[in-house]
């Protein structure tokens, strides 16, 4: 595995993982063998799903801004659910704390991917940053956001990818940063392009940046991806619509932002979080 | 923020919509199977100081419905020091040797397998435990559970979480010993032995 420091390393040969696993992610060109849905399959299980979570909804069970756990639509979530319902914490004194990060942890460098390297990565330079928020609306200050994600042609720097996509020796696809003092988090990159997997046949991803978040609280933790505006690909993707309501699922989706675009350099995209679960009811959080 | 601020081009509707939910949360999304050149750090299971002799070892397997392992979760763990301080420390991604941080992760290797080397809870009230996160390729979001060890059974028996559970479920929660300072705390994500996993509100 990558040790921190390794980020600007380069593409990451060392990763001990087997491929024991029937990954549905290894992937070859046209691979239809292992995936028997098509398309066509997969979009009408996932309006079926939508539609019966639409008539819960009417029925007064309350709109979710989660992911369907069981989501079979997307194969990979079959095997990987829990039967049972999450049992409520009747007490969360730990959980109610959580990890603090700081200059130990992070360098500036960090945040901007696209100078990990001696020379430049091609694509599309963007500009990707948006403010971090408790369910409150207090900003989330000096707390740790990192991002991990594929290259313009869509491969990522991981050994298991095996899109055959060029792999960019100027790009990595990994950063991390903490929030500024207004929550504010601003990573410079690279766009990054779709690519298959082998969910379904002929499956793309929505080019998509993975995110992960710290709040205050433990129980605040949240790992999740960002996607851009208008991609053609979202009706199609059994990971997007996991989330049935959709004004949730807009809230992945990053705003084209001109005010974040920087004139003859790279465009600009704002996307703001809000961390859901109870936050610290320490007053430190105030005193900063 | 006014996106339009400065220059008076409208927003998109991405940020209408944004603006529109007020404090709705961002739903998560699978962590994928690609997280292993960007999350795990060196020593990200080493929480405990270098050669501190309280040091406890915690390890073991995540497994699917099938009773396969999983070997492209991540694991978070999040903890008090042995003063029972929940504050934290920052240096996590880059240990020290001795600053216990309170917080590590570990990536399943190969055979779905883990290892957590710590040093053992201490809460203000109730009983020690570590929490925990749990993220993989195929969970479309994070789960939380909770380790208790074995040696603190009075407080255990007390515990409101463990007490409002019944017996087989509650043992899903609590390492078993396989010596002094090793525990065994397996994650079963689906079926026989589940795993009891927790939300907070």
């Amino acid at each position: 595995m990558a040790a921190a420091s390794d980020i600007a390393n380069g593409p990451d040969t060392s990763d001990t993982d087997t491929d024991t696993d029937p990954d549905p992610t290894a992937r070859r060109p046209g691979g239809s063998d292992a995936a028997e849905a098509t398309q066509l399959e997969i979009f009408r299980e996932i309006q079926a799903f939508h539609a019966d979570a639409a008539k819960r909804r009417a029925d007064g069970t309350p709109a979710s801004s989660d992911p369907e756990l069981d989501f079979p639509p997307y194969r990979s979530s079959v095997l990987r659910h829990p039967h049972r319902p999450a049992v409520t914490a009747p007490e969360a004194f730990v959980e109610l704390a959580g990890p603090v990060f700081g200059d130990a942890d992070v360098s500036e460098l960090d945040a901007d991917l696209t100078h990990q390297h001696i020379g430049e990565p091609l694509g599309e330079r963007i500009i990707v940053t948006g403010r971090v928020l408790d369910r409150a609306g207090r900003p989330v200050r000096g707390q740790l956001v990192e991002i991990w994600q594929a290259n313009a042609a869509g491969r990522y720097a991981h050994r298991r990818d095996r899109h055959p996509a060029p792999l960019d020796p100027n790009f990595t696809g990994a950063g991390r940063c903490l929030t500024d003092s207004e929550g504010r988090y601003r990573f410079v990159t690279i766009k990054p392009g779709a690519y298959p997997w082998r969910n379904h046949r002929n499956a793309w991803r929505p080019a998509h940046i993975h995110f992960s978040f710290f709040g205050t609280a433990f129980t605040q933790r949240l790992v999740t991806q960002m996607y851009f505006p208008r991609d053609p690909l979202f009706p199609l993707d059994p990971i997007y619509n996991s989330i049935t309501d959709e004004d949730a699922r807009g809230r992945l989706v990053a705003a084209y932002d001109h005010d974040r675009t920087t004139a003859e350099w790279a465009l600009g995209y704002n996307w703001d979080v809000v961390l859901d679960g109870p936050a610290a009811t320490r007053l430190e959080q105030d005193q900063h | 923020m006014n996106p339009a601020e400065n220059t008076g081009v409208p927003a998109t509707p991405g940020t209408a919509l944004q603006a529109a939910n007020g404090r709705q949360a961002t739903p998560g999304q699978t962590i994928g199977p690609f997280f292993g050149y960007a999350l795990p750090f060196a020593h990200g299971g080493d929480m405990a100081p270098t050669g501190h002799p309280d040091t406890i070892t915690i390890h073991g397997a995540v497994h699917d419905g099938a009773g396969q392992p999983v070997p492209d979760a991540l694991l978070e763990f999040w903890q008090a020091g042995h003063d029972g301080s929940l504050t934290g420390n920052p240096g996590s991604l880059h240990r020290d040797g001795h600053t216990f941080t309170g917080f590590g992760r570990v990536p399943t290797g190969p055979d779905g397998h883990w290892v957590l080397r710590t040093l053992p809870p201490a809460v203000p009230a109730g009983a020690p435990h570590i929490a925990v996160a749990v993220f993989a390729r195929g969970l479309l979001h994070r789960l939380f559970t909770r380790i208790y060890l074995p040696g603190n059974a009075r407080a255990n028996a007390a515990d409101p979480l463990l007490r409002g559970l019944d017996p087989a479920r509650r043992a899903t929660l609590v390492a078993h010993a396989e010596s002094d300072r090793v525990f065994r705390f397996d994650v079963r994500l689906q079926g026989d032995g589940e795993t009891v996993f927790l939300e907070h509100r």
